[in-house]
């Protein structure tokens, strides 16, 4: 009897709550708005642009003592300069394999037709023909764009980088995935290293490890390993339970439970947690550039400064390349770890894995021997093809689109942007640091609101709140978009593989082209302004969000749809009732990456007027009385992303109960 | 059966592509070994490039008659300002070859640390001001004097500039006092920051391509100059110590004589290569001509150094060191 | 491979064996501060739902006590939910439980350190598992030697002894395929053959064949059958089937929301259910089939003529129906020589047309 009436009035009370939820968040809007209306303009906390705060002044000094000290340091003596010396000697001697004059000889010692040769024997003999094909493709591209030794400069950095950053990180990705202690430990550490700006720690980077290789190598892994770390132990969490219980079952000591299930059973994710790297550390080449780091960044920023269009696309579609080259080949690579070759006959493959292996042998060898197989041939025309090309879209797109581009940047800065950022930069910043928390705990829970009091209190303390709204505004905004771009193109792919084959490249491009390529054109379609920077942001933001939905929207069990189908369920209804609900962790998870992208496109976006935070940090790096003011805009970058981000998976965590809590 | 077919094949497709490979390789010229050959008395010197067309033109000139006079080995690092000084006391750097004021860099470097001296002027002379694209000029000739901003301001109104005039900002690296003078001047603008030095570029020349008009923070010397000349709107002149303190600042802002930064010990050590950068003077046409190689002929800085060099051997000679 | 035959025979357990393993009040606890619930009265006497609402804790197994003899087939049934594959984790401590006492071959295996844990799961214990928990990347042969090769077995003898309960369990040329190769009934003997391979004292099955289709559940039962038939172990067998439960269970144990409601034997279950719960689950059951004689007889009444067959008390109803319906007076059912009952035509017609027993 007792069961029953608990029952009966769980009923109850679950629909009430169902409905007063909403209600509250709306009610709170409602005051929100009255209350802006009558307090608008007071408490905002602006900082005008030359003034300091005193935390400011603090981090300066800071700074500088560091600075100071680095020659009397034990810790540099004995700990930095020796890691420096390590990774110095690492890039150095991959430079000298690949890319510079090495070892006395006027050339590095494997010429272009070896690593062409090296690289898709190794594409073949991990990945497959297709693969093989497409890094000799496009490595000889390279070499026809007249961009060879820097692609192979930028090629040695990203392979030194990726290299420490597994070393490291698959291993700590091993530890948070077995230890739940070390993962909350480790996790807000991951996302300081994912948001915080590079261009914060740039400067005392190169202060710790001096200019050279070393530093470009670390700024690159400090932005590279996460992935690595995160996806391992992803990787190691969603091992199905079935095989280890099994194993435990059999008396498996810890070891052996690692070794042979938790690992074999999370290849294929860790194999993508590298892929991720690789693309991460791609993403660092143009920034890298900044501090000396050699290859295809330094040739898009020295472009940058003559606004020469053209010559940077080339560089970047070079990048673009490389990234897609690497990344096929470590997919191919995972495929055949998972599933094996698929050869009919393993002897057939010794032979011919020692057959091509002689053919690349020899090609080493007259690469090492032969100047005509050492540089590679002058007189590519490709590149300046691709320059010109580039340039003349540009100019065209520049006197055809701009009337309308600059129509739909008016448009939404008008009735999006400026209302919103009116909203949230003009309250008061008690009402809405209030409005933040309460609205944290309302569609999150109360240790989501925690998180966003303690983050508006450090937001306050950085003494840059009224920029930190600024840019929230606009980061909202850009996430909207991704978000929507994310659904409608990637239930698109997900449905039509065909559409997928097709868009693919396009949003790789998207992701690793570097922001610096297409800073003028963006800025000649959407003139300075805030909304080209949300463009910056969502171009490099969105492929994540279209992927991850599409992954998530093929994932779906044909069977579903097939039942939605038989159901006599139409296109329309097909997507927004079975396969948009059913993808649902992956619009979360894209939701989540959308804005950790565009966040970390903050500082770009302060490059083409963006403002704000992105601004000061760009500052910061460019003059030292302001470094200090551009780190506390770094740090509010990243307490701007982990709030949001608490707030959202708080919110989603709920949700995600709220159906099941109604069955009961 | 047909595994022997295929390892026949097998065998034949790759000894064949190893003996073709070999074959074409016999006429190729062989890698000779280079004995690193250290010449007389100057030996490193590293230049710091810092990101600008002018600097850059500066240093290739400099980097060009040291190699081919001196016979030094020149280092050329790309870095930001700040870092490049940074690296004076590091020792990684020996030179910087324009240097435009940054009196809080020379108080840390020069007067605090003690690991950069000043190596005198370049020549070169920076001016730092506000400026319309040429057909403003034109069209509303007293749009050049500061007083009549305020007559035109709505014309610069934008998304941005919220209901104001936009005042664009430009590369955040240069020191700009703009959000106090349109305070102290009483102008109805208000300050964008375009963020960089090519947005602002790209935006100088869109406006003039399109007859807009825009208003921004540039600086001479320039190449874009060469590409578009911007006119200057004229600002209450400059007075010395009118810009003291940057709150009240209502005055234009000062000529910058463009000087040189070296390293204290590449000083000490004085070296040719040090006495080349002392002696290293030329004038705003000079870099100008230089710059125009680079950024619109798109000659490499090399090139377009050497070229320059051939033609001016007569100030080349002034800088060698007397020995 | 022992061929053991010595069996005990099937509805009949001898009390006075010592048992194989025997469970006392064991308690296993969810939740923050689950040790504080065995202990506190007050909490320990709330319904699950109070439990869960006061203290936040899922009591999944509530003291818990049971026997198990040796070569006996041991079934935990119950509905879902209600603890059986907690409890049977608890058994070996891949779940550890909160509270109680698990012993086995006379040692307490709840104060075993983790050595000697792992020393008995390598020799004496083995489970089957509902999603069969193979390793994908792994041969049938190397899923079968799985165990051998934890317990550092070399690979020679791994594959000679993989070998040969490939064949018992009659999976010979699928040696080297891999496990998504093979259907689901195939998956499971695989996994079937893995615990049989470490010739282990006792075997686990949580639900192994709740995930395959009625014929090859089928198939798999009859093949567990002739297993214990051949190799004689000692079973755990959880299940949520009574008809499965009936079929393989020497002995049934059935559990609700944590706790034991009823043990015995299946005749027992459901000729004398214990409450409306064991009447409700049971009252499917082709009584025929389960309830013996003795079940059913009533008291010889004096109008009754005594001169009929003779047929003892644990006969199934289904196979005495013939010869109480042949019979034109009373069966006699006789145990020992001494009359215990009789059985006549309408106690039989009653249970074969599915009427409510008398019980
Ligand atoms: N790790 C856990 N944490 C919290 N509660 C758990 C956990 N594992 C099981 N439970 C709870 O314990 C109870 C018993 O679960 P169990 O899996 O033992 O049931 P079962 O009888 O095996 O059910 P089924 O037939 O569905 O397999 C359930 O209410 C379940 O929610
Ligand atoms: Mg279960």
């Amino acid at each position: 009897m007792a069961t029953t009436t608990m029952t009966g009035s769980s009923t109850r009370t679950t629909p009430r709550r169902r409905i007063t939820k909403p209600l509250a968040v709306v009610g709170l809007l409602a005051l929100w708005l009255v209350a802006w209306t009558l307090l608008r303009g007071q408490d905002m906390l602006e900082l005008p642009r030359a003034t300091l705060t005193d935390l400011h002044h603090w981090l300066n000094d800071v700074n500088d003592s560091v600075g100071a000290s680095r020659n009397s340091n034990p810790l540099f003596l004995y700990f930095f300069n020796e890691i420096r010396a390590v990774m110095d000697a690492l890039v150095t001697f991959v430079q000298g394999l690949i890319a510079q004059p090495a070892y006395g000889r006027p050339v590095p010692v494997l010429g272009w037709l070896g690593v062409v040769a090296l690289v898709s024997y190794a594409s073949w003999a991990f990945g497959n023909w297709r693969v093989a094909l497409l890094a000799a493709g496009g490595f000889t591209l390279f070499g026809l764009q007249g961009l060879w030794q820097e692609s192979m400069d930028t090629l040695a950095l990203t392979l030194v980088a990726v290299f420490v950053s597994l070393l490291f990180g698959i291993p700590l990705g091993i530890l948070a995935g077995v230890s739940d202690r070390f993962h909350r430990l480790i996790t807000p550490v991951l996302d300081l290293m994912q948001t915080m700006p590079t261009f914060v720690y740039l400067a005392p980077l190169t202060l710790v490890f001096l200019i050279g290789p070393a530093s470009a190598t670390i700024a690159t892994l400090i932005y590279a390993m996460p992935p690595a770390i995160r996806i391992t132990a992803h990787g190691i969490r969603s091992v199905p339970a079935p095989p280890v219980e099994a194993t435990d079952s059999f008396g498996a000591t810890r070891r052996q439970r690692l070794t042979k299930a938790l690992l074999p059973l999370s290849k294929r994710t860790i194999v993508l947690g590298v892929n991720q790297t690789i693309m991460a550390a791609l993403a660092m080449v143009t920034v890298a550039a900044l501090i000396d780091a050699p290859g295809l960044g330094k040739t898009v920023i020295k472009a940058l400064q003559t606004t020469d269009v053209g010559t940077a696309f080339n560089a970047g579609v070079a990048i673009v390349v490389m990234a897609i080259v690497l990344d096929r080949v470590t997919t191919a690579a995972s495929i055949r770890a998972e599933q094996g070759g698929g050869e009919a006959n393993p002897r057939i493959r010794r032979l011919l894995l020692a057959g091509f292996g002689l053919v690349a042998a020899v090609c080493s060898y007259l690469s090492y021997t032969y100047l005509w197989a050492s540089e590679f041939p002058e007189g590519g025309q490709l590149g300046e093809y691709l320059s010109q090309g580039a340039t003349t879209v540009t100019t065209w797109a520049q006197h055809n689109l701009a009337d309308l581009t600059a129509a739909v940047k008016d448009g939404v800065t008008i009735a999006l942007l400026n209302p919103l950022e009116a909203l949230l930069a003009e309250s008061p910043w008690w009402l809405m640091g209030a409005v933040i928390v309460l609205l944290a705990a309302l569609i999150g829970n109360l240790r989501a609101a925690a998180v966003a009091a303690v983050c508006v209190g450090l937001l306050v303390g950085s003494g840059l709140w009224n920029a930190s709204m600024v840019t929230l505004a606009m980061t909202l905004v850009a996430t909207l978009l991704v978000v929507t771009l994310g659904v409608v193109i990637g239930v698109w792919m997900g449905r039509s593989s065909r559409a997928d084959r097709v868009i693919r490249p396009v949003l790789d491009a998207g992701q690793t082209m570097p922001a610096f390529v297409y800073l003028i054109p963006v800025v000649a379609l959407f003139s300075v302004s805030r909304f080209s920077a949300i463009v910056a942001g969502v171009v490099y933001a969105a492929p994540v969000a279209i992927k991850l939905v599409a992954d998530g929207v093929r994932a779906i069990p044909e069977s579903t749809v097939e039942a939605a189908t038989a159901a006599g369920s139409n296109t329309w209804q097909t997507i927004t009732k079975v396969q948009l609900p059913m993808a649902r962790q992956s619009l979360l998870l894209a939701t989540n990456q959308g804005l950790i992208y565009v966040l970390s496109m903050v500082v770009i976006g302060g490059l083409v007027g963006a403002g704000a935070l992105g601004y000061e940090v760009v500052a910061g790096f460019s003059q030292g009385q302001l470094y200090g003011k551009g780190l506390a805009a770094g740090v509010a970058i990243v307490v701007l992303g982990i709030m949001l981000d608490r707030i959202a998976r708080a919110a989603a965590q709920r949700s995600d109960r709220a159906p099941s809590a109604n069955q009961t | 059966m047909r595994s022997i077919v295929n390892k026949r094949v097998l065998a034949g497709v790759s000894l064949s592509a190893v003996a073709a490979l070999t074959l074409t390789a016999c006429g190729g010229d062989k890698i000779e070994s280079t004995d690193a050959a250290d010449s007389g008395d100057c030996s490193t010197f590293t230049i710091a490039i810092n990101p600008w067309v002018g600097y850059e033109a500066n240093a290739a000139v400099i980097a060009h008659v040291a190699e081919t006079e001196l016979g030094c080995k020149v280092v050329k690092k790309d870095l930001k300002e700040e870092i490049a000084w940074q690296g004076f006391g590091t020792g990684q750097v020996d030179a910087i070859v324009e240097n435009w004021g940054h009196d809080d860099l020379k108080k840390k470097y020069i007067e605090d640390q003690q690991t950069a001296v000043n190596a005198g002027s370049t020549g070169v002379e920076g001016v730092i001001g506000w400026y319309v694209p040429p057909w403003m000029a034109e069209e509303y000739p007293d749009i050049t004097d500061w007083n009549n901003l305020n007559k035109y301001a709505s014309l610069f109104e934008t998304t941005e500039s919220g209901g104001k005039g936009q005042l664009l900002d430009g590369d955040p690296s240069f020191v700009t006092n703009d959000e106090a003078l349109v305070k102290n001047l009483g102008l109805d603008y208000q300050v964008v920051y375009a963020g960089s030095e090519p947005a602002l570029i790209q935006a100088f020349r869109q406006a003039e391509e399109k007859k807009e008009p825009v208003l921004g923070y540039f600086y001479d010397p320039q190449w874009f100059l060469s590409e578009i000349e911007l006119v200057k709107v004229d600002l209450p002149e400059y007075q010395e110590g009118c810009d003291a303190d940057p709150e009240k600042v209502a005055c234009d802002y000062p000529v910058y004589d463009l000087d040189k930064i070296v390293s204290k010990s590449f000083a000490d050590a004085n070296g040719p290569a040090y006495q080349l950068v002392d002696n290293f003077n030329w004038s705003n046409e000079d870099q100008n001509l230089v710059a125009r190689y680079i950024a619109q002929d798109n000659m490499s800085p090399e090139e377009a150094a050497e070229k320059w060099v051939e033609a001016n051997q007569d100030k080349v000679e002034a800088w060698l060191p007397q020995s | 491979m022992s061929t053991d035959t010595a069996v005990q025979p099937r509805g009949q357990v001898n009390d006075h064996q010592t048992p194989v393993i025997s469970v006392r009040n064991l308690w296993k606890v969810f939740g923050p501060n689950a040790e504080r619930v065995p202990g506190s009265a007050e909490l320990a006497a709330l319904s699950r739902r109070e439990l869960r609402e006061r203290a936040r804790c899922t009591a999944a197994v509530r003291e818990v006590s049971f026997d198990v003899a040796p070569g006996e087939v041991f079934v935990v049934m119950g509905l879902s939910g209600s603890g059986k594959s907690t409890l049977v984790r608890c058994l070996t401590r891949l779940i550890e439980p909160t509270a109680g006492e698990v012993v086995f071959e006379g040692e307490d295996i709840l104060r075993a350190d983790k050595k000697r844990l792992r020393e008995l799961r390598r020799r004496k214990f083995s489970m089957v598992f509902q999603h069969f928990g193979l390793l994908p990347y792994r041969t049938v042969v190397d899923n079968v030697g799985y165990g051998l090769e934890i317990r550092g077995a070399g690979r020679a003898e791994r594959i000679r002894r993989a070998n040969e309960v490939i064949e018992l369990v009659g999976l010979d040329g699928y040696e080297n395929a891999y496990p998504d190769q093979l259907s689901g009934g195939m998956q499971q003997r695989v996994g079937l053959a893995r615990a049989l391979a470490g010739d282990p004292d006792v075997l686990f099955f949580d639900e192994p064949f709740s995930a395959l289709d009625p014929l090859i559940r089928r198939d798999m039962q009859n093949e567990v059958i002739r297993l214990h038939r051949q190799v004689g172990k000692t079973m755990v067998f959880i299940t949520h089937d009574l008809s499965e439960a009936l079929k393989l269970g020497d002995r049934i144990l059935l559990m609700r929301d944590g706790n034991v409601v009823q043990a015995g034997t299946g005749d027992e279950l459901v000729g004398a259910p214990a409450d409306d719960y064991v009447r409700d689950f049971v009252q499917d059951v082709p009584r025929a089939d389960v309830l013996t004689l003795r079940w059913i007889m009533r008291p010889a009444r004096d109008s009754d003529q005594l001169d009929g067959p003779e047929l003892g008390p644990g006969v199934i109803v289904r196979d005495a129906v013939r010869t109480v319906l042949a019979a034109d007076r009373p069966v006699r059912v006789v145990e020992n020589g001494e009359l215990l009952g009789v059985v006549g035509h309408a106690e039989v017609l009653d249970i074969v047309a599915g009427n409510q027993a008398g019980a």
